[in-house]
């Protein structure tokens, strides 16, 4: 297949994530849609990559698998937290992040 | 057999993907995810990189999903029947509205996207990428990454560390067990003749040792404190849970 079918999923799961990350009211639901965006820019990467033949875009959806793990640990230890003392689990109702 | 493969893939992304938007219950939307993770890192290996297929499978579907199914499990009971219930509640023309504009920013966006990754007439996009020789140095197999982590992003992969050495760090800070903070407050009034000890200058108060988990309050431990034994002490452990 080109590489063009593969930049179309991509955009695809990138609109997705968009999508979720904008409607949904879950922070739980909300992460999972983050790592769909992520997801979406890691295939397009991937597919650069194979595109110039060489590892650059490899390395870079490698960091991004970082980040995106960096991201998860911080905010699951944030809902964790807000589990904790009993504010609603709801991103229209959670308006501050103060102490 | 590639095509044929490939569309079955691409199916299991786009699926995986709309589940994860479309389901109610989080816990079904986090198994759509990890069956949209495996399908990707079939697309992945059909590109070449095999390295970043299976780090994509151990590291994603493996350590990450297994978190968010920990954390599900903690939160999500309780949290499913709050969040239905204020969705219930605000099940209106708000709830539409804001579904309907989602839905056409997402493709608005996915329109441009697509004008700016197809419509820009980029030959190679058309391609089947460049020539691939299959050999045990050759493009994407780990050898090759390796080789490239260590000698020409070798401050990116020592960022990348660095990060998740902070993340780390900051995780055991936000999951803590509260309360400890609170007991240290209220026994410092009668505390002002304790030793000074140069370490609780760099460590926190409450951040869930061991002598806070058998009862024993932080600074304690020298032994020179006379009400160690008394009450407020002994319900340490019990009356941890409600400054929060």
């Amino acid at each position: 297949m080109s590489i063009a079918w593969y930049l179309t999923v991509s955009a695809i799961v990138f609109s997705l994530g968009a999508v979720g990350v904008m409607t949904r009211r879950n922070p739980l639901v909300v992460l999972l849609c983050l790592e769909l965006m992520l997801n979406g820019g890691n295939l397009a990467l991937i597919a650069f990559s194979r595109m110039w033949g060489n590892g650059d875009g490899q390395i870079l959806a490698i960091v991004v698998m970082t980040v995106a793990a960096c991201e998860v640990c911080i905010g699951l230890g944030m809902v964790v937290a807000i589990y904790r003392r009993q504010l609603p689990i709801d991103v229209d109702e959670l308006r501050e992040l103060q102490g | 057999m590639s095509a044929v493969l490939f569309f079955i893939a691409a199916i299991g992304v786009i699926s995986g993907a709309v589940g994860v938007v479309v389901l109610r219950n989080p816990f079904y939307s986090v198994l759509a995810l990890v069956a949209h993770l495996l399908s990707l890192a079939v697309l992945f290996l059909l590109l070449r990189s095999e390295f970043v297929a299976a780090v994509q499978v151990v590291v994603y579907a493996g350590a990450v999903m297994v978190l968010y199914v920990f954390v599900v499990a903690y939160v999500g009971g309780e949290g499913e029947s709050v969040g239905e219930r204020l969705h219930g509640a605000g099940r209106g023309p708000a709830g539409s509205q804001l579904r309907l504009g989602g839905a056409i920013l997402g493709g608005a966006l996915l329109v441009e996207l697509l004008i700016a990754l197809l419509g820009t007439g980029l030959e190679a996009t058309s391609g089947y990428g460049a020539g691939y020789v299959p050999g045990p140095q050759t493009y994407g197999t780990p050898a090759y990454i390796g080789k490239l982590l260590l000698t020409r992003f070798l401050l990116a992969f020592e960022l990348a560390s660095f990060l998740l050495l902070i993340a780390a760090v900051g995780g055991v800070v936000l999951a803590r067990r509260r309360g400890g903070i609170g007991e240290a407050d209220a026994s410092s009034p009668e505390g002002e003749h304790e030793t000074f000890v140069p370490l609780d200058l760099l460590r926190p108060r409450g951040t869930g040792t061991t002598a806070e988990g058998v009862g024993a309050v932080l600074g304690n431990g020298n032994g020179r404190h006379p009400h160690a034994d008394q009450a407020p002490r002994s319900h340490s452990e019990t009356g941890a849970e409600q400054p929060s």
